[in-house]
């Protein structure tokens, strides 16, 4: 800037705030539409899917977004905002949904509002009504979502599997009855479904309700070119919350526990989920089924992440110590080749060990063991073994980056009067050399014990938890740390879900970092002092 | 250390002096090749195992007994490269909302005295300890609630798993920037502001260009772990031409482990030589970032 535009620029604008024409304030401009556009479409589809929650904070945040860019109050949040935006959405927002969901029965079968429960008990009991009409009928698509166009009354109504039917101006028929013309979708020929077996399977498999009312059933077809009335003979009673079976006379009544169950134990397949308070926690610690193999888990992940911390840190140490010397000749060259194992992107190490210790083929029994059968993976003791070794490979160049870099630090002239004073070099190490450097690497040793504590990846990569615990439930394994195990109840990845437990056991989880944590802050002050 | 004097006390002296040597400094030579072999043996065997073209784990024990570039032209007949791309597409997002977002919670944190800042540390400080992955059922089910409102951020969808990493970012990355940040003296902004600059410009034009090695390494911190993500690229990301390197190449190695080595190994190879590359020409200041940025207040 010269001096000139320099005074124009403080004549234009005090400081601390944008005044004026500017292409900062341009690009403000145009970043905020494309947010508020953002913001009031999700408000907008929000509110079409009667999404409350998703509505509540989306309008919450417009608001908040909006205030802090366009007044001058605020400077920090300005640049706080985005941040604080994700930080809130997907990572406090999940934390304390974890807390919600461990207190429910969330899970297989217990997986939406009762209203949701109601609809699928409908869903399931649908059968053919035996006097329906046979609608003449189309197959159509939309955004790729197959659907149906039918003809009721000499009128076109169309629908996908989550848009009930509905009227369509302006289609069109053909000479056989069925619409020919559907605006809005994409007609599919009949020819090609009789051709596509995917696509006849799907279409053979397709609902589309008839109205936004379950009780009103759906249509369904079977050759793809008459659609037939399907209905529950179900009978929902919304203040006594009771569904009734027509046909047998049996009676489903709403319990607490998020099920519809008649008066002879026989339970509707779909029920919600519920306040269940502790009990999830509960049944973590004294349900037989989960409480011993989840105490194994429990002592492993300890055991594994303290293993790993000490070793890796240990043998880093080690090295850090012999190549700290300034008289070893291209150390620089040593050092890239030590740390390779740190760069090379971990999954890909573990999946790569993963068949390097296979038993039959692995090049680990090949080479070093002359041919033998070892099953590194699949025995308990084995794999444990397998997955510190390969954790110490992965991990050890982390310690000897660090340790080098604290050796470096470490002030020459203590250690040159210990020399003096006719310390050796044992003792040098013992009395000097490890309190100063613990100073500075304790909290990472701590930070990298919480880190493994949640390792899944290499325990997820290397043994998928196995080899199993007999008659540990969800293939719990001898080698699952607490979060694979978590991944394996949750059922997210397939399975029997239950969400609830997961979350229970996602909150222990948390309560062990939260404790590490705050051991970890005192320590680390404790040993500044020391300093 | 020279050799080269014929007279007997001088060799004793230097045999005296060469026996020193290798006391104090020589045997670390062996000692150094001993953990080379132990750190790059895997990775030789990774290379070797690419290079062979029958492409199955039985037999790829023999080191580089072929040199053959079938597996890496095989790659072209799978989705490798569709998920080499989602994994940059994903992993390069994810390290520029994190290092625009690191950068700006400094910038206010270190610049600006507000209230609630002292706070706003300390949660930053208490939240980053609290790893996402943990809350991975939580992150599922807030997916597919979202996924029913605006399906372009739900279950199976790039743009939510990114969105998910962003919101770890504030938390891992605030703090290294955070010290960094304070090493910029405060003089240089306090005399742009009297010659009338706003905070926008000093943050943009001054700041941001004094503070690049640490943009550097923290868009390669966010990278890697996002590269290296499995359980929650694998938990959003349903279907295959939207996995990732992680996702789709730990389905290889699940499934039929044996007879896919050979496409797994090239996979690896090629994947992994930008990585280290990376990773190698910014070692020091991810050393350095790894010492000064992880607990301190």
């Amino acid at each position: 800037m010269t001096t000139t535009e320099r005074a124009a620029a403080r004549r234009e604008r005090r400081p601390g705030t944008a005044r004026g024409f500017s292409w900062g304030f341009v690009v403000k401009l145009l970043l905020m539409g494309i947010v508020n556009a953002f913001g009031l479409t999700v408000i907008l589809s929000a509110y079409r899917a009667e999404s409350w929650v998703v509505l509540g904070i989306m309008v919450a945040l417009l608001v908040l977004v909006d205030v802090i860019y366009f007044t001058k109050r605020a400077l920090p949040l300005k640049y706080l905002a985005p941040g604080l935006a994700f930080l809130f959405v997907f990572q406090l927002f999940t934390l304390g949904y974890t807390g919600y969901v461990a207190f429910t029965n969330y899970g297989s079968g217990h997986s939406g509002s009762m209203q949701q429960a109601v609809d699928a008990a409908f869903i399931q009991d649908e059968q053919r009504v035996p006097d329906s009409p046979a609608y003449p009928l189309t197959v159509v698509e939309r955004a790729g979502e197959l659907g149906f166009a039918i003809v009721v009354d000499d009128e076109v109504r169309a629908g996908t599997a989550l848009e009930p039917l509905a009227e369509i101006d302006g289609a069109g028929t053909g000479a056989s009855g069925a619409p020919t013309e559907v605006p809005g979708f994409t007609v599919i020929e009949r020819a090609q479904v009789l051709t596509d077996p995917a696509l006849q399977e799907q279409v053979v498999a397709l609902r589309v309700p008839f109205s936004d009312d379950p009780e009103d059933g759906s249509i369904r077809t079977r050759e793809g070119s008459t659609g037939v009335l399907y209905t529950s003979s179900l009978e929902w009673d919304e203040d006594a919350r009771t569904i009734t079976d027509t046909e047998t006379g049996l009676v489903y009544a709403a319990d607490d526990r998020g099920s519809f169950v008649a008066d002879d134990g026989t339970r509707l397949a779909t029920g919600w989920y519920v306040n269940v308070g502790f009990e999830n926690f509960v049944r973590a610690f004294t349900d037989a089924k989960f409480a011993a193999p989840l105490l194994q888990v429990t002592l492993w992940t300890f055991a594994f992440s303290i293993l790993t911390v000490l070793s890796s840190f240990g043998l880093g140490l080690l090295f850090a110590l012999i190549f700290n010397d300034p008289r070893i000749r291209s150390r620089k060259l040593i050092r890239t080749l030590f740390i390779l194992p740190y760069a090379f992107p971990a999954f890909m190490s573990a999946l790569l060990w993963r068949g390097m210790l296979n038993s039959e083929f692995g090049v680990v029994n090949d080479l070093f063991f002359f041919g033998a059968d070892i099953n590194w993976l699949g025995d308990p003791i084995l794999a444990k073994l397998a997955i510190l070794w390969v954790n110490l490979w992965l991990s050890y160049p982390y310690w000897f980056l660090v340790c080098t870099g604290a050796l470096q630090s470490l002030s020459g002239e203590t250690l040159e009067a210990a020399k003096v004073d006719g310390a050796g070099p044992f003792r040098r190490f013992r009395s000097i050399i490890l309190p100063l450097l613990l100073v500075s690497t304790a909290p990472l040793a701590i930070a990298s014990f919480a880190f493994n504590f949640n390792n899944f990846t290499i325990i997820y990569m290397l043994t998928e938890g196995g080899p199993s615990i007999p008659g540990a439930p969800n293939g719990i394994g001898s080698t699952d740390i607490l979060i694979s195990a978590i991944y394996a109840i949750s059922g997210v990845a397939g399975g029997t879900a239950d969400y609830g437990l997961a979350s229970a056991l996602s909150i222990i989880v948390f309560v062990v970092i939260g404790v590490i944590s705050a051991i970890a802050f005192r320590q680390t002050r404790k040993l500044e002092e020391i300093q | 250390m020279s050799p080269t004097t014929g007279t007997r006390p001088a060799s004793n002296r230097t045999s005296a002096r060469r026996a020193r040597w290798w006391a104090e400094v020589g045997w670390r030579y062996p000692v150094a090749l001993v953990i080379i072999a132990f750190a790059i043996f895997p990775l030789l065997y990774v290379l070797s195992a690419a290079l062979n073209p029958r492409g199955s784990l039985a037999g790829s024990s023999a080191l580089f007994s072929t040199f053959a570039v079938d597996n890496f032209a095989a790659l072209g007949g799978t989705a490798y490269w569709t998920w080499f791309g989602n994994t940059l597409f994903i992993g390069g997002v994810s390290a520029v909302g994190a290092v625009l977002m690191g950068a700006c919670g400094a910038y206010a944190f270190s610049r600006f005295r507000f209230r609630g800042r002292r706070f706003g540390l300390t949660s930053l400080l208490i939240i980053q300890m609290f790893p996402q992955t943990i809350a991975f059922v939580a992150v599922f089910l807030m997916l597919l609630a979202i996924g029913e409102v605006v399906p372009e951020l739900g279950i199976n969808s790039k743009l939510a798993l990114i969105c998910v990493y962003l919101g770890g970012a504030l938390g891992a990355n605030t703090f290294l920037m955070y010290g960094f940040f304070n090493s910029v003296p405060i003089e240089i902004d306090e005399s742009a502001k009297i010659d009338g600059a706003t905070h926008a410009q000093i943050f943009w034009r001054l700041i941001m260009p004094l503070v690049t090695p640490v943009l550097a390494v923290v868009a390669l911190l966010a990278f890697i772990s996002s590269f290296g993500d499995f359980i929650l690229a694998r938990l959003v990301l349903t279907s295959e031409e939207n996995w990732t390197l992680a996702v789709g190449m730990y389905q290889w190695v699940s499934n039929q482990l044996t007879s896919r080595w050979g496409l797994f190994a090239a996979g690896t190879v090629l994947a992994a030589i930008p990585v280290l590359a990376l990773f190698l020409a910014l070692q020091r200041y991810i050393v350095g970032g790894l010492t000064s940025g992880s607990v301190k207040g």
